[in-house]
């Protein structure tokens, strides 16, 4: 699995050093899906319940399973979320960034940096003998103490031999909850944030979510194993250390 | 890629009589707080037994000494659902 993390970690910054004004979203899709196949992978999104690209990208109210077209070029001052996954020898591997598209409101900023900084804690409740809404617990009040709100329509979970596995994974709740963590569990920890209200709508492709009042919304997420040593970021190299993006 | 939650969810078994559920005809001896009732099988055991959705619902009224039929649990047989009065 961490093999697999690493190839998504590795497509992920390479679109990441990519996103500019002007690039359209299916610039990103394909390069992934370049990459995906010269390394020996299978891109994990591409087909899933009929999803049909191999990455998602969402931009500003765009929530997450935004799909990539031509005509959807990056502007200025935007921000897009880019999801990815692989399959790898029947295991999988999936992460998510948010990044800004040149220069971006100082709002916007914070907006990333909260985000990121609740999946840091959700990945720091992943240890053994925690329970599983720790982690959600730890997300939700982060993330409303800043004056965002947590997406409910959409979760984490566990993945493995296939992307989707149990549990569910929650971004919010009470601590304390469900079952304790084990060491060997590996979760998909994704908070969705968005700036305005909770709510999201699906539009009628079936897949873009967007934010109920149009106010943006950032995910991050990571792959992560939970270890006797403390929880593994699957999907970055072990040599990185410090915040989760 | 984020997952709805709801997909896994096995649709929930719509049936009344609920499964596994054994029907049995009882007498109601007394009622008990809370809409539940101490019904009398015709085994003579005393169980206890509330109204089911359905009789709530239309408001039907239970009194002592109706006769109704109740639907036991196999795993508690010491609780049962009142599915229906008899007049």
């Amino acid at each position: 699995m961490h093999r697999a993390g690493l190839i998504v970690w590795e497509v992920l910054n390479e679109l990441r050093g990519m996103v500019a004004p002007g690039v359209s979203t299916l610039d990103l899709d394909q390069v992934a899906e370049r990459r995906t196949a010269e390394r020996k992978a299978r891109p994990a999104f591409k087909g899933y319940r009929g999803y049909p690209a191999s990455l998602c990208t969402s931009i500003n109210e765009e929530v997450v399973h935004g799909i990539p077209s031509a005509s959807r070029k990056l502007k200025d001052g935007d921000i897009l979320s880019l999801d990815f996954g692989v399959e790898l020898d029947g295991y999988f591997g999936d992460a998510a960034v948010t990044v800004p598209v040149g220069r971006v409101k100082p709002e916007l900023e914070t907006l990333l940096r909260v985000t990121r900084e609740s999946l840091d804690r959700a990945i720091q409740q992943a240890r053994v003998g925690n329970r599983l809404s720790d982690i959600g617990s730890a997300v939700q009040q982060w993330v409303e103490k800043h004056g965002y709100s947590v997406v409910r329509e959409f979760v984490g979970h566990g993945i493995g031999t296939k992307m989707h596995e149990e549990p569910n994974v929650l971004n919010y709740g009470e601590p304390g909850h469900g079952p304790r963590l084990q060491e060997g569990m590996v979760l998909a920890l994704e908070p969705m944030v968005n700036q305005g209200v909770p709510a999201v709508r699906v539009l009628s492709d079936e897949w873009t979510a967007v934010t109920g009042d149009g106010k943006p919304s950032a995910h991050f997420e990571h792959t992560v194993a939970i270890t006797a040593s403390g929880p593994w970021i699957l999907t970055r190299p072990k040599e990185v250390t410090g915040n989760s993006w | 890629m984020a997952k709805p939650p709801d997909r896994e969810k096995k649709p929930r078994d719509p049936g009344n009589p609920k499964e596994d559920a054994i029907e049995v005809m009882a007498t109601v001896i007394e009622p008990l707080p809370n809409a539940m009732f101490r019904v009398e099988l015709e085994n003579k055991h005393q169980v206890l037994a509330h109204i089911s959705g359905k009789m709530r619902k239309n408001f039907i009224r239970i009194l002592a000494g109706d006769k109704v039929a109740v639907e036991l649990s196999p795993y508690d047989l010491t609780r049962g659902r009142i599915v229906y009065r008899y007049k």
